[in-house]
């Protein structure tokens, strides 16, 4: 049995080369999941567990609302099936297989999930799953996580695997930088502050962490100070960090790499409400379709670039 | 009337007892299945009431879900729960729900919208044989169910995996939620249609106590593929007055003179 090896800090990494060697590393580690793929293990990052444990993959070919139905059929025997495909097709297309045959019975399947945000790229706009932080987040009883890079993956991989219950992970694909350092504990419901500030705190989700962070250097410049928290888990969302920086910041800017209804940021506005109204000022994809390009020029292109975080801080303290 | 055939006839009259406390409900599919339970659950199922989460259990998924009224009266009949409490079918003080939920005891697979329950089977026999565990996994599907194009694309994978720990029903009872199966989507021969994909096809009068009994031994016989059962059926068989009438296939408030010519046809059989 060997050691997980994570990232060093800084490196830029694919978080679904962190999916292949986590499900590698825990294929030694735990004999009771089995992963199951709809004829996509290579765009998901799968691939390595299909080469290294073919035992450890139930091939379902490109038909997703029966693999999903199936996992919630095969969880009833026992087994925790991690099911993986593309976003669109594991929380869209198979979206009521995932809540009537997983999520209501409560049946302990892991749903992850490549090809999410304008992340995708050049793949364009059916690919780029903008609402899946929306539409899972809503059924009852699903965790939704988002680590902001491979290392936090790696490290929340092992964490679903010992809740029990329906589970929704997203899984980036281009280079991240990694900005979570793997001694660093991961706990569902808790987020992580990776920046202490006082004027703004910024809550970010996956690639919008490293963003966060860069746009925190940057108005440091102009000496305003950022808080920058990693929420990385979406639901069950981590309240008392939330009620902390709204106590002791002017007010939060969420940022993420989904449309701007329904995900962290309804989430953050949701639980704000609820317990210390504060001011919120939004950072995502503005409630249309991705496009075609790069992952290094679309963001600024659509609005959710490191810029744009450092902007809505800026917009924030002058409201 | 042999023991099976008793036990049907009880499952039917349970079930229509169940929809008239229930006033609502789906008493033409309920009863167009009787016979399949009562095969099911009082001969070919290995399942204990007092251990309904055996990890070894066979499984059995209806997948045409508003017919869970016959579900629950042959559930409570084998002993997983007070009979008082399959008659509580809907209502907000039971635990019966209007559709299958994992919840109750003896239920394996959450269904009501349609399509769903094949997957389900399809999943829990891949789990056996994963595991090595011998258990066998029914599934009844429907007239709606088979339109779904996601019962076909378990029927694609069942039959590619050669899943014969598998077994469908289908109940083909030819009437459907609004009209007549052969206005909104005929299949034609499902028989013709689903052999090709792999799986070991038999045709029955899904009414005839023997030929099911005979049929499921078939299967069990059957090696490398999964077994589709198409049961030809009466939608409302039993009870004179719902047999054949789209109205009933629900879902219906009962009244109490319907309820009480219901049950003495049964009784009369």
């Amino acid at each position: 049995m060997t050691d997980l090896e994570f990232w060093p800090m800084g490196a830029e990494v694919s978080v679904r080369d962190a999916f292949g060697r986590v499900l590698v590393h825990m294929a030694d580690e735990r004999k009771d999941w089995v992963l199951l793929d709809a004829d996509v293990a290579g765009g998901t990052g799968a691939k390595p567990l299909v080469a290294a444990h073919p035992d450890r993959v139930v091939q379902f070919g490109i038909a997703e609302q029966n693999m999903m139905a199936a996992a919630g059929g095969m969880a009833d025997t026992g087994l925790i099936p991690v099911v993986s495909t593309f976003a669109a097709f594991g929380t869209m297309r198979a979206h009521e297989q995932f809540r009537t045959a997983i999520a209501y019975p409560n049946r302990n399947v892991k749903l992850c999930c490549s090809h999410i945000g304008l992340d995708v790229g050049p793949d364009g706009a059916t690919a780029q799953m903008l609402e899946d932080l929306a539409t899972m987040r809503a059924v009852p009883g699903v965790t939704v996580i988002s680590p902001a890079d491979a290392n936090e993956f790696m490290q929340a991989f092992e964490a679903i695997l010992d809740h029990d219950g329906p589970v929704y992970m997203r899984i980036g694909r281009s280079p991240t930088p990694v900005v979570t350092d793997s001694a660093a504990p991961f706990r569902i419901g808790k987020a992580k502050r990776l920046r202490e500030g006082s004027d703004v705190t910024v809550v970010a989700t996956g690639v919008m962490v490293a963003r966060a962070l860069k746009a925190a250097e940057a108005l440091a410049a102009e000496n305003i100070s950022v808080r920058v928290v990693n929420m990385a888990s979406i639901k069950p969302i981590d309240t008392d960090e939330l009620v902390a920086a709204a106590r002791e910041t002017k007010g939060i800017v969420t940022a993420e790499d989904h449309n701007v209804i329904g995900g962290l940021g309804g989430a953050v506005a949701e639980c704000l409400a609820a317990h210390h109204p504060a001011r919120v000022r939004f950072v995502g994809v503005q409630d249309r379709f991705g496009k075609s390009g790069e992952h290094t020029n679309l963001p600024a292109a659509l609005g959710i670039a490191a810029d744009d975080v450092a902007a809505a801080c800026r917009a924030l303290l002058k409201d | 009337m042999t023991d099976l055939e008793q036990r049907a006839r009880d499952i039917r009259a349970g079930a229509v007892k169940a929809v008239h406390a229930a006033r609502s409900g789906h008493p033409g599919g309920s009863l167009s299945i009787a016979d399949m339970l009562a095969v099911l659950y009082f001969d070919e199922m290995n399942v204990d009431p007092a251990k309904p989460d055996a990890p070894g259990r066979d499984r059995f998924v209806l997948s045409k879900g508003h017919a869970c009224p016959a579900l629950y009266i042959a559930l409570a009949m084998k002993g997983f729960f007070p009979m008082e409490e399959a008659l509580k079918l809907r209502k907000l003080e039971g635990f019966m729900e209007g559709h299958p939920d994992v919840r109750i005891p003896g239920v394996d697979a959450p269904s009501g919208s349609l399509g769903m329950g094949l997957s389900q089977g399809l999943g829990m026999a891949i789990g056996a044989k994963l595991q090595g565990l011998d258990f066998r996994t029914y599934v009844i599907v429907g007239d709606g169910d088979m339109q779904e194009g996601n019962s076909w694309e378990a029927i694609m994978s069942a039959g590619f995996k050669k899943m014969d720990n598998l077994v469908a029903i289908y109940d083909a009872n030819k009437l459907q939620g609004d009209a007549p199966v052969e206005t909104q989507l005929d299949l034609g021969d499902v028989a013709a249609k689903v052999a090709p994909f792999g799986w070991h096809v038999i045709e029955l009068d899904g009414h005839d106590i023997g030929a099911l009994k005979a049929a499921l031994a078939e299967a069990r016989a059957t090696k490398g593929k999964p077994t589709f059962i198409v049961a030809d059926t009466v939608k409302g068989k039993g009870v004179s007055f719902m047999e054949n009438v789209l109205y009933w296939h629900g879902s219906v408030t009962m009244s109490d003179e319907e309820l009480a010519n219901a049950l003495s046809e049964l009784e009369d059989a």
